[in-house]
């Protein structure tokens, strides 16, 4: 115990010198970090910051340090947690290497490209996206047909790949490709990774209802990729390709807690009172009023359930579908609740007669819909509950 | 704060579920039922449960308990819930202790909380009056006398009040219906005269009774703490009392979905078990999720009162709604997915929902709960 009081005056300390001001400020949409060789910084400092928390290895601090991260354990982690929240800080970087890729680097991978990759994720020197669907294998991901062929010392992939999100900006991308064409569906995948600079490698952007482009659809046309970069043995993909998703559900579900405390006045409560009006201190339409309650106490138990799982020392497992699902259906509901709020705010689509909140908070709910289809869909999670973790027959 | 039990918490539970599956299946509450036995529960099982120390667990060492905290009698009541374990150890050993914990002086703790921790005695607390749980509606009237006091009224719902040794009684001693303050509590033998004890059976087939209050005269020495000052402690007791219950309904709700996840795997219909029917599984992954998040509360509740936390009553809410809509879902889907047999009285699983009505509405439903959470929020 005294040992984590120690390390939580470190923390401090090193925040303090280190966290420069604006980094202590609420994100500016436009200023979010990613990373990458074509990375741009409209503010210097979250350059700074970047740099800073990337060679301290905090970044990832659950990664060891052999390979460029933090090394703390979940204790440690939490107090770092704890100390960037008290001080209100901007994540240094937002990073699906991070999220998703290392950790099966780390499982899977050889310690050549543990060394190769991870230190360059941790460092937001190289942006990755995500090859999984393919316009004819959504849900159904393993029926997927882009091919990579044996050419001896490489493979040669054709094929395309859709919802790879920010393709137009990442460097490389982890893909799903068909290695063995005549196994199973299930046997013939392997987990490729493909510098998206070789010849080839060809992106477009795709328009959501939101009006944004979050996702790219990625095409392949005869590109050579090193037999270096295949994690894992060939043909067993699906294995990485699962715990993958694991890692993705369990980082996606964290938009089920909304950000910032309930009564401010971007949050559901806050907004309410402001659009619906005040009865003694209380959201004053009731019917509304009980409906913001109930999201609440959901939301309330639901950060429970996920500092539980943190407690119990859960990892990535098919338990993640639980909170995959729970909290993208929550956020689905929360935008609904807000744009409800607004009332005939919540429907501008652009122009000066409603202000830049009013109208992010719309395209946001439009944003929302996405997540309980991206990274399987809400009726995929509750197969998986079912199977794996209730054991239902199929 | 961490959401595990202690090694200590882990032990109690697991000697629990030992017990309640070893003495008291489901078909000791049937067969209570079925004899028609006024106490709806067996001295035998009580006794037993008092020599392992279950009746003192909230009572401190000096007075001859174990002081071990609400999360120890509650993991162990969630255990008995699952078999739905019928036993005065929530009247008696959660709200009695609780309440003479909080409002007796040192006499009235040495001679009550002895005499419960040995299981000499058993007690009830009498609070509602009406058709729905509301401390502030209090109108059973304690008037001040030459000797001591008068109180007329009447209370309904007791829990145990057929059987109770003791009855702690909440009455008005100023103000009007509605105000939460100006209530007095009192401890009194239950065969005193003026109090009259009108069982009422339920569906549960547990204990409850309705009294009906005609110039009963107590002294000075049976007020429990100060004259219009009980108030705060009662909503103390109310909210240990609501976290024990979430943490039975838990339990409840656990075992008759195991139950009904079993009957799936078994059951086979059109040549395959019907649990491999995805109408039937998206409904049984989505309790599953409800489930998680009532386990969390409950924990998270438990934790708050064991360590005076300020969010003791905000998390009491939350815990007995989120355990209500849980239990509620989890009864009626379970008979569902039973088909016919389930609305047979042969079959165990209709007892879970007739407990879990009843569960329900003590000490505040879903929307009781939901309304105190968003006052306490200032929504």
């Amino acid at each position: 115990m005294s040992d984590l009081k120690a390390f939580r005056d470190e923390v401090k300390d090193w925040l303090e010198q280190n966290c420069p001001p604006t980094m202590r400020t609420p994100l500016v949409a436009d200023e979010e970090v990613w990373g990458g060789r074509n990375a741009k910084y409209k503010n210097p400092e979250s350059k700074l910051w970047l740099k800073r928390m990337g060679e301290k290895g905090w970044t990832a601090p659950a990664i060891p340090k052999e390979y460029g991260g933090g090394g703390l354990d979940r204790d440690q982690i939490k107090v770092l947690n704890e100390e960037l929240f008290a001080i209100g800080a901007r994540p240094p970087l937002n990073s699906f290497g991070i999220w998703m890729l290392a950790p099966v680097i780390i499982e899977y991978g050889n310690e050549a490209q543990k060394l190769e990759h991870i230190p360059k994720i941790i460092k937001g020197e190289i942006r990755w996206c995500q090859g999984y669907s393919e316009p004819g294998s959504g849900s159904d991901l393993a029926s997927l047909s882009t091919k990579a062929e044996d050419m001896g010392d490489h493979y040669l992939v054709n094929g395309q790949k859709v919802w790879t999100s920010y393709a137009d900006k990442a460097d490389w991308i982890f893909a799903l490709v068909r290695t063995g064409p005549k196994e199973p569906k299930h046997t013939g995948i392997s987990f490729l990774l493909i510098d998206m600079a070789d010849p080839g490698v060809t992106t477009k952007k795709i328009t959501l209802i939101s009006g944004k482009s979050p996702f790219c659809e990625t095409f392949f046309d005869n590109v050579k990729v090193p037999k270096e970069n295949l994690i894992g043995e060939e043909n067993q993909g699906w294995t990485i390709a699962k715990k993958l998703l694991q890692h993705e559900r369990n980082f996606i579900s964290n938009f089920g807690l909304a950000g910032g405390g309930g009564s401010s006045t971007k949050g559901i409560v806050g907004i309410a009172k402001k659009y619906l009006g005040e009865e003694n201190g209380m959201i004053a339409d009731s019917d509304f009023r009980a409906a913001v309650t109930k999201h609440k106490m959901k939301e309330h138990a639901f950060g429970l359930t996920l500092q539980r799982a943190n407690d119990e020392g859960a990892k990535a497992s098919a338990a993640s579908s639980i909170f995959k699902f729970y909290g993208t259906e929550h956020n689905k509901e929360r935008y609904e609740l807000m744009i409800s709020a607004l009332g005939n705010k919540g429907v501008v689509w652009s122009g000066d007669q409603a202000d830049d909140n009013e109208k992010d908070i719309t395209r946001a709910w439009l944003r929302t819909k996405a997540n309980s289809i991206e990274g399987g869909t809400s009726e995929v999670q509750l197969n998986v509950i079912a199977k794996r973790v209730l054991d239902l027959p199929t | 704060m961490k959401l595990v039990l202690s090694e200590e918490q882990e032990y109690l539970r697991e000697t629990a579920s030992n017990f309640a599956k070893e003495k008291t299946p489901v078909s000791h509450l049937r067969s209570l039922r079925d004899s028609e036995d006024t106490n709806c529960w067996d001295k035998k099982i009580w006794d037993e449960m008092v020599s392992l120390g279950w009746s003192g667990i909230l009572i401190p060492e000096q007075f001859g308990g174990s002081d071990f905290g609400l999360t120890g009698i509650s993991v162990i009541l969630q255990e008995l819930g699952r078999t739905l374990s019928p036993s005065p150890l929530f009247a008696t050993s959660v709200l009695g202790v609780t309440a003479i914990n909080q409002l007796g002086n040192e006499d009235q703790k040495k001679d009550f909380l002895g005499k419960i921790a040995k299981g000499e005695i058993t007690c009830c607390l009498a609070v509602d009056e009406g058709t729905h749980h509301n401390l502030s509606n209090v109108e059973l009237s304690a008037k001040k006398t030459k000797d001591g006091w008068i109180l007329n009224g009447s209370k309904v719902f007791i829990i145990d009040g057929a059987s109770a040794d003791v009855a702690i009684i909440i009455a008005r001693t100023s103000g009007i219906k509605g105000d939460l303050q100006g209530l007095t509590a009192f401890i009194t033998d239950t065969k005193a005269k003026g109090i009259s004890i009108k069982k009422v059976p339920t569906a549960d087939s547990r204990n409850y009774a309705n009294f009906e209050i005609k110039d009963l005269n107590l002294t000075s020495d049976d007020l429990l703490g100060n004259v219009d000052d009980a108030s705060d402690s009662i909503q103390k007791v109310l909210d240990f009392g609501r976290i024990a219950l979430a943490a039975e309904m838990l339990g409840n709700t656990q075992e008759a979905f195991d139950v009904t996840i079993q009957y799936l795997k078994d059951r086979k219909q059109f040549g395959v078990p019907i649990g491999s029917f995805q109408a039937l599984q998206h409904r049984a992954a989505k309790m599953f999720c409800e489930i998680e998040l009532t386990k969390s509360a409950v924990m998270a509740a438990m934790n708050a009162a064991d360590e005076s936390s300020n969010q003791m009553e905000r998390l009491s809410s939350l815990a007995k709604y989120q355990a209500g809509q849980t239990l509620h879902l989890v009864s009626n889907e379970s008979i569902q997915m039973h088909g016919g047999i389930g609305v047979t009285d042969e079959y165990d699983i209709g007892f879970y929902l007739k407990r879990a009505r009843v569960a329900e509405q003590i000490f505040g439903n879903t929307s009781f709960h939901q309304s105190r959470y968003s006052d306490i929020s200032g929504y």
